[in-house]
């Protein structure tokens, strides 16, 4: 028996998701009494693969078909099932991000697992009961889902388990899976990726703003203050609609769902679809000139005041505390 | 070409969330329920888009797994466009015993493309569309904003970390739908009218087993209210950022 994490590399080297799936993945096996494995589709440094022992990971099965170089969740899932095979594993661990979400479900299917997608805490295992806790009506409410199948697929939420560094390093070998040319039916033609900016669904800290900003132009100084915390920048779904910032920025219902420690949502009032993407939030920052709108009552701090005056305020102070620690 | 869309049943969005039976129940009571967005907006008007094109030779199917105070629902996809409905009567409480239905009902039914959200707006899992595509090896495109159809052949944008892959498959596939691929329709009288001569096939449910259950719901604390701070003093925040919430 073991615990089976997918883990992705970007560039050879592993992302603070891949260590959090990683730490969570060795903690539900010690709870098991097994071991943790990892399994990693693609180039990563060997360097990078050792590195997931110092997150619990005992061996790492990292597969090398330049084949698998483009996303298909038909032929991931078919991968990973071969390794869940070879590794005996009865619980795998994956992200719940643009990747997970499409595997996860593929995957279960497959192999007849239970699947709790977007998990935010670690599992409670008593006897043969193995619970495990998710958010459910866009985080108004949590569900906590019994699994009932004997393989168990856990999709986690990203910022859900600080990952939790040691001294060890992980074995790696090479995985073979078994694929032909069959299996690739879906071609990539064109990959258009926005460069260069941090990943929305792993930042710690987000920045946000919304209408108020009153144009794309004003964008600057939400910019300044996410460089000054090493955040990522996101916006409410008119601005994404009107155009001003991209459609990846978009956060909320019908953009992508976050969880970071810090969100700071200026000029945005709070509707309920916004709401829904970001209350997963660990601390919430609202700064708003209406002291009427909805998103302070979610808010652990709150500014009543024009962004305007307030932001570039802000900034000059997180400049200073930067210089100072 | 036939297509396939499956609708869930979801509470709106702005509906308050309340449980009974010691909290193990989602309390029905007063409940406004509605087609789950990303089902209407985006997979069902984009099948009945791809209908309307002329010179296409396209049916669209609906189908959901409910009981019968589901058929409100199911005449409204009617009422926007969908050809015919199917219902297999039983309670959709586990993602795999849904998808599992959906795909026993296709596998015989030849359909060139199973269309459905990306997500429900209840219970957020992601899960039908890959599980259905799992359970019949077809192609899976999740979290599609764009598909376009020539001849077996469709071209299909799909959301990825940062930006956007544009994918080539033929079909049969299944694709989940996120937001960009169509816009919302209100069904007109026509439409309406039209839907209740429309025929809801009702099935009972093929044998299946539920892979996972809900033990409770609990409801997240309610916050104290926020802490706020005077406007001509951000850097106070900058200070409870760091010694208070230890976020910065």
């Amino acid at each position: 028996m073991s615990v089976l994490v997918y883990v992705e590399a970007a560039e050879g080297k592993f992302r603070k998701p891949a260590y959090e799936a990683s730490t969570y993945g060795a903690k539900v096996g010690a709870m098991l009494g097994v071991e943790a494995h990892a399994l990693c589709v693609g180039e990563a440094e060997e360097e990078s693969l050792k590195s997931l022992g110092d997150y619990g990971i005992k061996k790492v099965w990292v597969v090398k078909d330049a084949r698998l170089r483009n996303f298909d969740p038909m032929v991931y899932a078919k991968v990973i099932a071969q390794a869940e095979s070879q590794t005996n594993a009865d619980v795998l661990v994956l992200i719940q991000n643009y990747n997970g979400k499409a595997i996860a479900p593929v995957l279960a299917a497959k192999l007849r697992a239970g699947l709790v997608a977007g998990a935010i805490e670690l599992p409670v295992i008593e006897g043969d009961s193995f619970l495990v806790k998710k958010n459910v009506f866009s985080g108004k409410a949590y569900a906590t889902y019994e699994m009932h199948s004997p393989k168990k697929i856990i999709s986690l939420m990203p910022n859900t388990v600080a990952p939790q560094k040691t001294e060890n390093l992980a074995t790696v070998q090479e995985f073979k899976p078994v694929l032909s040319d069959t299996d690739f039916k879906v071609t990539v033609k064109e990959v258009v990726k926005a460069a260069g900016s941090i990943s929305l669904s792993d930042a710690e800290i987000v920045v946000s703003g919304g209408r108020g900003l009153k144009g794309p132009e004003n964008w600057g100084m939400l910019e300044e203050m996410a460089n000054l915390l090493g955040a990522a920048t996101a916006c409410s779904r008119p601005v994404a609609d009107i155009h001003w910032r991209p459609h990846t920025e978009h956060v909320g219902q019908t953009g992508i769902a976050i969880r970071p420690n810090l969100y700071i949502a200026i000029g945005i009032s709070g509707a309920i679809q916004h709401l829904a993407g970001v209350n997963g939030s660990k601390v919430m920052v609202v700064i708003n000139k209406d002291p009427e709108a909805p998103f302070f009552k979610a808010a652990d701090y709150g500014i009543v005041g024009d962004a305007f005056e307030v932001v570039p305020k802000l900034n000059e102070a997180l400049r200073k505390f930067k210089a100072g620690n | 070409m036939k297509i396939l869309v499956c609708i869930s049943k979801t509470p709106d969005t702005t509906t308050k969330i309340s449980f009974t039976e010691n909290s193990t129940k989602f309390n029905n009571d007063k409940v406004q329920f509605i087609i789950n967005p990303y089902d209407e907006w985006y997979a069902l008007v984009r099948a009945i888009e791809l209908k309307e094109k002329p010179s296409a030779a396209v049916t669209v199917t609906v189908i959901n797994v409910g009981g019968a105070d589901n058929d409100a629902i199911i005449r409204k996809a009617l009422a926007i466009g969908g050809d015919d409905a199917v219902r297999i009567d039983a309670e959709p409480d586990d993602a795999f015993f849904v998808a599992d239905q959906i795909a026993q009902f296709a596998r015989n039914e030849q359909y060139d493309i199973i269309l459905l959200g990306k997500e429900t707006i209840d219970y957020n899992g992601s899960q039908v569309g890959g599980m259905i595509a799992g359970l019949l090896d077809l192609p899976f495109i999740s979290l599609a904003s764009s598909l376009d159809l020539e001849g077996n052949s469709a071209t299909v944008e799909r959301d990825i970390s940062g930006g956007k892959e544009v994918l080539s498959v033929q079909v049969p596939f299944v694709v989940s739908a996120s937001k960009g691929m169509a816009e919302a329709r209100i069904p007109n009288m026509r439409g309406i009218m039209a839907a209740r001569t429309k025929p809801i096939k009702v099935l009972p449910p093929f044998a299946s087993a539920k892979l996972t259950s809900v033990k409770k719901y609990d409801v997240p604390k309610e916050k104290a209210g926020p802490k706020m701070i005077s406007a001509d003093h951000p850097e106070e925040l900058v200070s409870l950022l760091h010694n208070e919430a230890r976020v910065i």
